[in-house]
């Protein structure tokens, strides 16, 4: 079982500096510049750490999934943006 | 372009002119700096982000290697260009110490003003410790004339300080906005610390000890160091006189408040929850507030960490890295131009010192005479040479029946500010006058009629008199008129019209 970068990814490299098992690296996903975890690789950090370095580094919201495939850092977890003010604010700016 | 201004070669005085603010005119009687001690003076004089007269000659750049943050703020999202804190988005051009090094090197031989070359960013430069000191490894050894500064949130300062001595980097700016964990709180969501997420207060008070650990070390070595702090209505404005005072007590020599810019299209968490940021006045109040307890720093202008240029001005179209990449360089004849370029800025800095702005000739000596903001435009040298209609930003200066002091920038594009709406329908002029509220006087080459009429209407009166003239000299001039004339008895408009703009 392994974590999942997925293509939110804003590729800031902070995920690669902290994985203690060397298993993430820049990559592409969809032609899009992406970091890429290496799930052979991936330990979930056990043994190492309590939490998984990875999701919690990550500065983007939905960007990374653990191994149930769930969103390790879920919308307004991060941020603090109720994510229904979030859609309102975007759905505001559209309509300009 | 005529050479006068500086004494320069024609490519140098062309790069002066299109600098956003190069004015000679800032004047060593209002600078920033004049209470500091000498061996500080000396460090900081070619420095265009800590001296405000030297930001008119110098110019300084930022490369973006270090991509990676260990702390969230609430004003800033990592998915786009960051307007606070000096800083592109990850996705903008991220270099490789090797490229940077290419890149900072180019530069300094096309622009020979460029005396500092910051890391800011995209993310924190000591959350990448092996990128940011391998940019200034190679950069001491391959380019010894051009200073080092690093801008960091604090975090991982104190781990990194010894390192960072070891490069000669004898400037570092912290950003410092509050010593109290529960307003951190409401600041910063989380902090990754010791190999976890930390969020709430529990994270802010580690950012809070760290910071200031951090700024005691650098200043136990000597190494200078700047904070800067974002004002934040509501948040943290009633409380950055207290920071102002703790970061002087652990030896910070400036401290710079900057006006949060939220716009809900940034994505941040301010910009999305409505909060606004200060109006000009606000901010100013602020400023001098603090100005009573240290020296604090007025001109900047929240430059981005991939710019390039004098301060407000960004020419970093001519150097991406493919431009860069087809450039021969040839650095020792270049660091020869640019020692002849500097000794010749040095040469005009103390004619200039020399000739300062006297208030004495004042012919009207009244009782108390009230202090007065005017906008300046000008596209360098220190003199008024632009164009209201060009002017991408305006200077502000006060005056008063003793002196004239340069108070702060403002923009006049993409941004209006703080807390001043830009309603629909409003034509740019409008805006622009809204901008240059609580001013007087506009100061300018040349005006058309219309925003002639506008301004005045609004009370702030257009002068194309003083064209090619010296700013101080002129902004004395016109405070002179005002004082014969009597304007000064009346009231200044200031509150009134500050109060529409920012209500
Ligand atoms: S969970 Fe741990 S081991 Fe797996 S990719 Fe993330 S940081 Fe690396
Ligand atoms: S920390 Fe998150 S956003 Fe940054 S590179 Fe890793 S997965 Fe991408």
């Amino acid at each position: 079982m392994a974590y999942e970068i997925i293509d939110n990814c804003v590729s800031c490299w902070a995920c690669e500096g902290v994985c203690p098992s060397g298993a993430i690296s820049p990559g592409t996903l969809h032609g899009k510049a992406h970091f890429v975890i290496d799930a052979k690789k991936c330990t979930e950090c056990e043994g190492d750490y309590a939490d998984a370095q990875c999701a919690s580094i990550c500065p983007i919201e939905g960007a990374i999934l653990n191994p149930l495939k769930a969103w390790a850092n879920p919308p307004g977890s991060l941020t603090g943006i109720p994510p229904e003010r979030l859609a309102a604010a975007m759905a505001e700016i559209q309509a300009r | 372009m005529e050479l006068t201004v500086l004494g320069q070669p024609a490519e140098q005085a062309t790069i002066e002119a299109e600098g956003g603010c190069s004015s000679s005119g800032c004047g060593s009687d209002s600078d920033s700096l004049s209470h500091l001690p000498d061996h500080i003076r000396e460090k900081v004089h070619n420095h265009p982000c800590y001296s405000e007269e030297a930001h008119h000659h110098y110019a300084r750049m930022h490369v973006a290697v270090a991509p990676a943050c260990n702390i969230q703020c609430h004003y800033c999202n990592r998915k786009y260009d960051c307007a606070n804190e000096s800083r592109p988005g990850v996705v903008s051009e991220l270099l490789s110490p090797d490229d940077a090094v290419k890149k900072v090197m180019a530069v300094a031989a096309e622009i020979p003003q460029m005396t500092v070359l910051g890391i800011a960013g995209p993310g924190d430069p000591l959350a990448n410790p092996e990128r940011t000191f391998e940019t200034f490894q190679q950069l001491t050894e391959k380019a010894p004339d051009i200073k080092l500064c690093v801008s960091t949130n604090g975090l991982a300062l104190p781990e990194q300080v010894e390192e960072l001595s070891k490069h000669n980097i004898d400037h570092v700016t912290i950003t410092i906005n509050t010593v109290d964990p529960e307003i951190g709180a409401q600041i910063y969501p989380w902090v990754y610390w010791n190999n976890r997420r930390i969020k709430g207060v529990k994270g802010a008070r580690i950012l809070i000890e760290q910071q200031q650990k951090g700024l005691k070390m650098l200043t136990d070595r000597g190494i200078l160091v700047k904070v800067n702090s974002v004002m934040i209505p509501g948040v943290n404005d009633k409380h950055l006189e207290e920071v102002s005072r703790v970061v002087k007590d652990n030896g910070a020599f400036l401290h710079n408040v900057m006006p949060l810019i939220a716009e809900a299209e940034h994505g941040t968490f301010y910009g999305v929850m409505g909060q606004r940021g200060p109006t000009h006045d606000e901010l100013q109040a602020l400023q001098d507030a603090c100005a009573g307890d240290m020296n604090m720093m007025r001109h900047c202008r929240q430059c981005r960490a991939d710019a390039v240029g004098l301060l407000g001005e960004d020419r970093g179209d001519e150097f991406t890295m493919d431009k860069v990449e087809v450039m021969d360089i040839d650095y020792e004849a270049a660091m020869e131009r640019r020692k002849q370029v500097q000794d010749d800025i040095e040469k005009q800095r103390k004619m200039k010192q020399a000739g300062l702005v006297a208030l004495e000739g004042l012919s009207v000596q009244k009782k108390e005479l009230r202090p007065v903001l005017m906008a300046v435009a000008t596209s360098g040298g220190g003199i008024i040479n632009e164009h209201f209609g060009h002017a991408k930003e305006f200077l502000i200066y006060e005056a008063n029946a003793t002196d004239v002091r340069f108070i702060s920038h403002r923009k006049v594009e993409l941004y209006c500010g703080g807390g001043d709406t830009c309603g629909d329908g409003e034509s740019v002029l409008d805006q622009i006058i809204k901008t240059l509220s609580g001013c007087e006087a506009v100061l300018c080459s040349k005006i058309g009629y219309e925003p002639w009429d506008l301004l005045e209407a609004a009370g702030i009166m257009p002068n194309g008199e003083h064209a090619m003239e010296d700013i101080e000299q002129a902004v004395a001039a016109v405070y002179a008129e005002m004082a014969e004339n009597g304007a000064l008895e009346k009231p200044a408009p200031t509150k009134q019209i500050a109060a529409q703009a920012g209500a």
